[in-house]
């Protein structure tokens, strides 16, 4: 025969997945928490969405072209970390705000480092911390951003009407309770109460806060989809999830040691977005068993640390980021066993 | 592991099987070709000597070659006929290779010797060794180690456990399997002269789930022969028929890194070796032909042939209604870890179980991408590793640390590479690390 013949190395087959394809079917499982976001808050989530997916890959297409690199827009993750960090301001923010972050997130979240699979921290989180550092009002006060049907607490008007700023400030007041006029101290009492008998709510998204924090319904959803594709796993999430629901119970509650609401702490504020979505990203999370488990740990010490004690409300984003810097120590310190033995071969 | 600890491994990858092409075809014998070439290296370790010249008139079964030392076994001629020319030849691991070329006569004359002996069991051990060298005897799942040094392990190693592998893990091949079917009692005879040289106390024989009617077969024909023998059915997973990994699963024994199945007092053989055994100890008769499995979209009539070795791959597919129109790449052995040819006029020699012919647009290489670090190919690999660290080693020429992270270690079964969603071809990598690490030592030394 005089036709050519391919050579290469062995294997000659290989199943069917690609880069792209996990990135296009986490935007997709993300898609049920956004009709929700738009649901309770109207069109401007919407506008939000879709000026922060835009800056995404227009400012990837052009950090590319400048730096002489090929433009690979087409593989969906400047997509996914606009929509991600659209997921992480609130309804009502400027539409500047999710384009100015999402540039910065994939300039200088990513396409500095070296572009997909160079980063060293989660750009959308990045992205959303610039934010909170440059423009702490915009991003923290959401009174323009009620949901239909209200707010959990009943307290609309308020500097951060999400559920766990309520809780801090509630309980802020309550344990000085001398110090505060009777009518505040009863609202914040009726506010507790409120938060705590609010699992219908938080589930399905009837609260404040940003867009993609609100309902774990939709968030679940997407979730069971992505572990189905085996796209996400299960240790991550659950490490995470299940250290904050431990530390929330033995120290989060206002009656003393063991007394946290763990639904509470569990479905409020941004935790489910980010133990599934978030902390679960490939490129900073570590590769091995142990380390991943350890990387949950970690994130869920610090996101409970920072709700408890520290000066914000929501500490998921920054214990994200920070466990992603220590993301290569734990790949290091937790290589898997070589079968037969870890001797040198 | 727990509850499937001591039926399957960890790691490991599930390509679809595509055995439906052939395992349903029943052996069919190969026509005589009217040449063959016969190549003198067809097993690890040294090429064998010629001992025939231009002009030698040889018969079936006559050696061609001797062995040059003890890991080394003779081959024989094929088809009788005329020696026309010993001269290099394309061979399938790529270089040409020095060979024995016969012009055949047409009949099929036989050297007389081979015939069979009643009470071969009786034969001692040694005499059973020197028969298994002398039929040129290598390993017959495809990494063709010499069988007669397999079964000669050192006194300090004794052997307890002898597995059989039955296994066939790779995607498309089924001559194991159709051997299996078609000729178990050789296999399982054997099995026992094995048995008997190894002087073993356990004898497994390895078969996937995906084969019940091997599980089957065996089972019966065991208890025919009254042969102390057990069939172990097997999780269907790759790479299943990894010797280690099948010492794991049959056994539950782990054999150390940078040992072998003899260090665990083990030993594992091919259910072809078995079978050639026999015939090797009973009959005198050498290895001459093997079963191969001809497949895949790119060959019209895909079957399971019995071929003479040094048969060329164009008189095979020729048999099997020819190439179709669109051919890739035809590959030596099976998807995951054979090897890709260069051009039809390659012998068949003693380690060709498949040839697969894959079409244009499987055989294409994919465009690579960036690392996501996703952790597909740690998770797969049976061995442990780190497969994306290791590659990514071997890019930036730091064999120090691909050494540290093991890559000896590596089986070379591809399974990363076939789970990698960016499409790096990390066995590839790997294999030029183990060879740059293994070059640095052999200069330390």
């Amino acid at each position: 025969m005089d036709k050519k013949l391919f050579i290469s190395s062995s294997p000659h087959i290989a199943d069917q997945e690609s880069v792209t394809k996990i990135m296009y079917s986490v935007t997709a499982s993300l898609v049920p928490a956004g009709i929700a976001a738009v649901y309770f808050f109207g069109l401007h989530a919407l506008w939000v969405m879709l000026i922060s997916v835009a800056s995404a890959i227009i400012g990837e297409a052009l950090a590319q072209k400048m730096m002489k690199r090929p433009i690979t827009i087409s593989d969906g993750s400047a997509l996914l970390t606009g929509l991600l960090l659209a997921y992480n301001v609130s309804a009502d923010v400027p539409l500047w705000m999710p384009a100015v972050g999402s540039f910065f997130a994939i300039i200088v979240g990513k396409q500095v480092f070296g572009g997909l699979g160079y980063n060293p921290m989660n750009p959308a989180l990045l992205g959303r911390a610039f934010l909170l550092a440059s423009w702490p009002t915009h991003m923290t006060v959401f009174s323009g951003a009620v949901p239909r049907g209200g707010t959990v607490s009943g307290i609309d008007i308020m500097t951060g009407a999400t559920p766990l700023n309520v809780l801090k400030q509630s309980k802020e007041i309550l344990s000085h309770a001398s110090e505060y006029p009777i009518a505040q101290v009863t609202q914040a009492h009726d506010a507790i109460g409120k938060l705590y008998d609010s699992f219908g709510h938080l589930f399905m998204g009837q609260v404040g806060g940003c867009l993609g924090e609100t309902s774990v319904l939709a968030l679940l959803l997407g979730a069971a989809f992505l572990m189905y594709k085996r796209y996400i796993g299960w240790k991550i999430p659950f490490s995470y999830i299940g250290t904050v629901a431990l530390l929330s119970w033995v120290f989060g509650g206002t009656e003393g040691l063991f007394s946290g609401n763990i639904i509470f702490h569990l479905f409020s504020g941004g935790l489910i977005l980010g133990a599934f979505f978030m902390a679960t990203d490939m490129v900073t999370s570590p590769v091995t068993f142990k380390g991943r488990i350890y990387f949950g740990i970690g994130c869920g010490i610090i996101t409970v640390v920072i709700r408890l004690i520290g000066g914000y409300p929501e500490g998921v984003s920054y214990s994200i980021l920070l466990m992603n810097l220590l993301t290569p120590v734990l790949d290091r310190w937790t290589k898997p066993k070589v079968f037969g033995g870890n001797k040198k071969s | 592991m727990g509850l499937f600890s001591a039926r399957s491994f960890s790691g490991g990858v599930h390509p679809s099987d595509s055995k439906s092409l052939t395992n349903k075809k029943p052996i069919e014998k190969l026509p005589l070709p009217s040449q063959v070439i016969v190549p003198l290296q067809q097993h690890i370790g040294a090429p064998s000597k010629p001992i025939v010249e231009k002009g030698t008139q040889v018969r079936v079964g006559d050696p061609l070659s001797e062995s040059a030392g003890f890991v080394s076994v003779p081959v024989h001629a094929t088809i009788s006929g005329t020696v026309s020319k010993i001269e290099k030849r394309p061979h399938p691991l790529g270089l040409n290779s020095l060979s024995v070329v016969i012009d055949g006569d047409g009949e099929e004359s036989w050297n007389p010797d081979i015939g069979y002996q009643e009470d071969y069991l009786e034969l001692d051990v040694k005499e059973m060794l020197n028969r298994i060298q002398s039929a040129g005897l290598a390993g017959m799942g495809g990494a063709t180690f010499p069988t007669h040094v397999k079964l000669s392990p050192p006194p300090d190693k004794p052997i307890d456990t002898l597995i059989l592998n039955g296994v066939e893990c790779e995607p498309y091949l089924t001559s194991d399997h159709r051997l299996m079917l078609e000729e178990p009692k050789k296999i399982l005879l054997g099995m026992q002269i094995i048995f008997k040289i190894l002087n073993a106390k356990v004898g497994a024989i390895g078969i996937e789930n995906n084969k019940p009617d091997a599980i089957e077969m065996f089972r019966r024909v065991i208890s025919e022969l009254k042969l102390p023998f057990k069939v172990f059915p097997l999780h269907v997973k790759y790479p299943q028929g990894a010797e280690k990994q099948l010492i794991k699963a049959v056994a539950d024994r782990t054999v150390p890194a940078g040992k072998l199945p003899m260090d665990v007092g083990t030993v594992v053989q091919n259910v072809g070796t078995a079978a050639a055994v026999y015939d090797a100890v009973a009959y005198k008769r050498p290895l001459i032909e093997r079963v191969v499995t001809v497949t895949g979209d790119g060959i019209n009539e895909p079957k399971n042939v019995l071929v003479r070795i040094g048969t060329l791959y164009s008189d095979v597919f020729e048999y099997c209604g020819g190439l179709g129109d669109d051919v890739g790449k035809i590959i030596m052995g099976g998807p995951m870890m054979g090897l890709a040819q260069s051009s039809v006029d390659v012998p068949v020699i003693k380690g060709t179980s498949g040839l697969l012919v894959l079409n244009e647009k499987e055989s294409r290489r994919r465009q690579e991408t960036t690392c996501i670090s996703c952790a597909r190919c740690i998770d797969v690999c049976p061995m442990g590793l780190m497969p994306k660290m290791l590659g990514a080693f071997v890019k930036h020429n730091r064999f120090d640390d691909a050494e540290a992270y093991h890559v000896l270690d590596c089986i070379e079964c591809g399974s990363c590479s076939y789970v990698c969603p960016a499409h790096i071809n990390l066995v590839h990598l790997i294999r030029f690390g183990k060879s740059e690490v293994i070059k640095k030592r052999k200069k330390a030394s």
